[in-house]
């Protein structure tokens, strides 16, 4: 069963003072994720990613099509049963992270008790440090905003969590803890539609992907379908301290030597041998990684 | 195709617990927000006025004193309060907008009415601490004042009352512009509402005796449109001792009910329709 069924979603803003005009933010949009699984929303700035979550969200209406949750229509879905993480979330600066997480599981409608319970197992889940638990956010970080911001989009233990740019505001370290985070979310049969501009991650997390141009769906599906699309698949990139190298492949020099793009893995061997032969030295050997990023930019 | 207008699942004020309990909440964070951001700090400031008065008032001879102590306390409370109704009260939407703390609570069963039912009783329950605060602070006057029991102590709280209803009335105000409008413009719009609202009577009377029938309708609509602030100046025969009839403190009730029920409704349907951007 579909989780999310977004069909033919279009939003048009206007913008003007005196001679409005109208600006397409989303153009038919038609998508489905499906139960239990983590599903990356990619596109450049403006692509409309976060439009997209709005109007799931119902901050902003559609100029045209539908969008069902959970098997109901935004409008009647029960909000008991979602996550929302909101991009650069900025929440009630005069509360602390405890009263703010406390606050939202009022709104839910949980007692006392579990409100008290469920924020502190909330806090060290997204490993807050529990000296700041009764902090004002507004001496937060952006990046323990961010913790709390996921916190809070967990308090009602949801069926589906929308996140938006998860990973923004956290060093390298937050980073891959939120990701085991949402990897947590998967095992725990929840589902994740995320939007994120740190391509890494999506290809660390995601199930499937959906990559948005100018509010156009342009591409959807398994990443290495997707790759396999670009044909793109199997790039390797070599870095080499020496210059001296067969003129077969696509090199570019840098300051140490040169980068080599070889077309398969087996091509490994052949620059390794024509390297040894120069006493030259291997400085890395790493799969390409940027065709989702080419399929971005595309 | 999603139409805003629409009834919507959890958008609406019903007689459910869980809804009150929403509302509740959300009144309690506003109050917290005022307390936290030193909003009855103010109450700091009307003591020491009270003060400097009480010292000042002391050349005065007594029936005298007593009367400027209620006029000069009740009107202050009054401004003071106007001050808080229309400068938290015009940024009661509009900041949390603008800050988008909004995308958080809409994303939870809260619905925009809701919302601002819980925001407007937060700010009403700042007012009435302020206020109550404030006439205790009067009555603590009188009583010294007079180095003993003085029935006016006493008195004076029905005007009190009443200029808390209109403080509830621009408090509706202010929220209704502030769901629409920037706060400035908000803050300019519910000051002139305040101004015109006491010149309500003679809105009615410049009507009357205008002969274009543009200008006619202009003024009455004026008259029927914003709030008519003059019901509830009490504030001088309270100086003098006297008590509002019972009759007219109830007329005033439900004159406030209707007022404020109109202004929040019309705050959620303007709030019900608007996108965030």
């Amino acid at each position: 069963m579909s989780i999310v069924e977004i069909d033919q979603l279009t939003k048009d803003y206007e913008i003007g003072f005196w001679r409005k005009r109208k600006v397409r933010g989303l153009d038919a949009l038609s998508l489905a994720v499906e139960q239990g699984e983590i599903f990356g929303f990619l596109g450049a700035n403006g692509a409309g990613k976060t439009t997209t979550l709005k109007v799931l969200m119902r901050l902003t209406f559609p100029t045209s099509g539908k969008a069902r949750i959970l098997g109901e229509d935004i409008d009647k879905v029960s909000m008991h049963r979602i996550g929302y993480l909101p991009e650069n979330p900025y929440f009630y600066d005069y509360l602390t992270a405890r009263e703010f997480l406390e606050y939202c599981a009022e709104l839910f409608g949980q007692p006392k008790q579990a409100r008290k319970r469920n924020a502190e197992d909330l806090l060290s889940r997204v490993r807050l440090d529990e000296k700041r638990w009764d902090t004002q956010l507004r001496k937060f970080s952006k990046g323990m905003l961010q913790r709390v911001g996921l916190a809070q989009a967990l308090i009602n233990d949801p069926e589906i969590v929308f996140l938006d740019e998860p990973m923004s505001g956290l060093d390298p370290v937050g980073r891959r803890e939120v990701r085991d985070l949402i990897a947590s979310l998967r095992e725990s049969g929840k589902t994740v539609f995320m939007c994120s501009h740190i391509l890494s991650d999506i290809e660390v997390l995601c199930d499937r992907v959906a990559i948005l141009k100018k509010g156009k769906l342009a591409h959807m599906g398994r990443l290495n379908d997707l790759r396999q699309q670009q044909n793109q698949e199997n790039l390797v990139e070599i870095i080499v301290t020496q210059t001296d190298v067969p003129e077969t492949f696509v090199v570019t020099e840098t300051p140490g030597g040169v980068r080599i793009q070889a077309p398969g893995e087996s091509d490994v061997d052949v620059v390794l041998t024509a390297l040894r032969k120069v006493n030259g030295k291997l400085v890395s050997v790493q799969p390409l990684r940027q065709s989702l990023e080419e399929l971005f930019v595309d | 195709m999603t139409d805003p207008s629409a009834p919507v699942q959890e958008q609406t004020l019903s007689g459910s617990p869980a809804v009150w309990r929403r509302v509740v909440a959300i009144a309690r964070n506003a109050f917290l927000e005022a307390v936290r951001d030193r909003v009855l700090y103010n109450l700091v400031l009307f003591v020491l006025l009270l003060i400097a008065g009480a010292i000042f008032l002391g050349e005065l001879s007594d029936g005298q004193e007593r009367k400027i102590i209620v006029d000069l306390g009740l009107s202050t409370m009054l401004l003071f309060g106007v001050f808080i109704s229309i400068f938290v009260g015009v940024g009661l939407v509009y900041k949390e907008i603008e800050r988008r703390t909004v995308y958080a609570i809409f994303s939870k069963p809260v619905s925009r009415g809701e919302f601002l039912v819980g925001k407007y009783l937060g700010l009403c329950l700042t007012l009435l601490v302020n206020v109550v605060v404030m006439g205790a602070g009067v009555s603590l006057a009188l009583l010294y004042a007079r180095r003993g029991g003085d029935s006016l102590a006493l008195t004076i709280w029905p005007a009190i009352f009443l200029i808390y209803l209109e403080l509830m009335i621009l408090t509706g105000v202010a929220l209704l512009f502030s769901s629409f409008s920037s706060p400035a413009l908000s803050a300019l719009l519910t000051f002139l509402v305040f101004i015109i609202g006491h010149f309500s009577t003679d809105l009615k009377n410049l009507a009357s005796t205008m002969e274009s029938v543009v200008g006619r309708g202009l003024f009455n609509a004026l008259y029927y449109l914003l709030p008519n602030l003059n019901n509830y100046s009490y504030i001088t025969p309270a100086a003098h001792g006297q008590v509002p009839l019972g009759s007219n403190v109830l007329l005033a009730i439900l004159y406030a009910a209707v007022y404020i029920a109109i202004t929040i409704a019309a705050a959620t349907l303007v709030l019900g329709r608007r996108n965030f951007k």
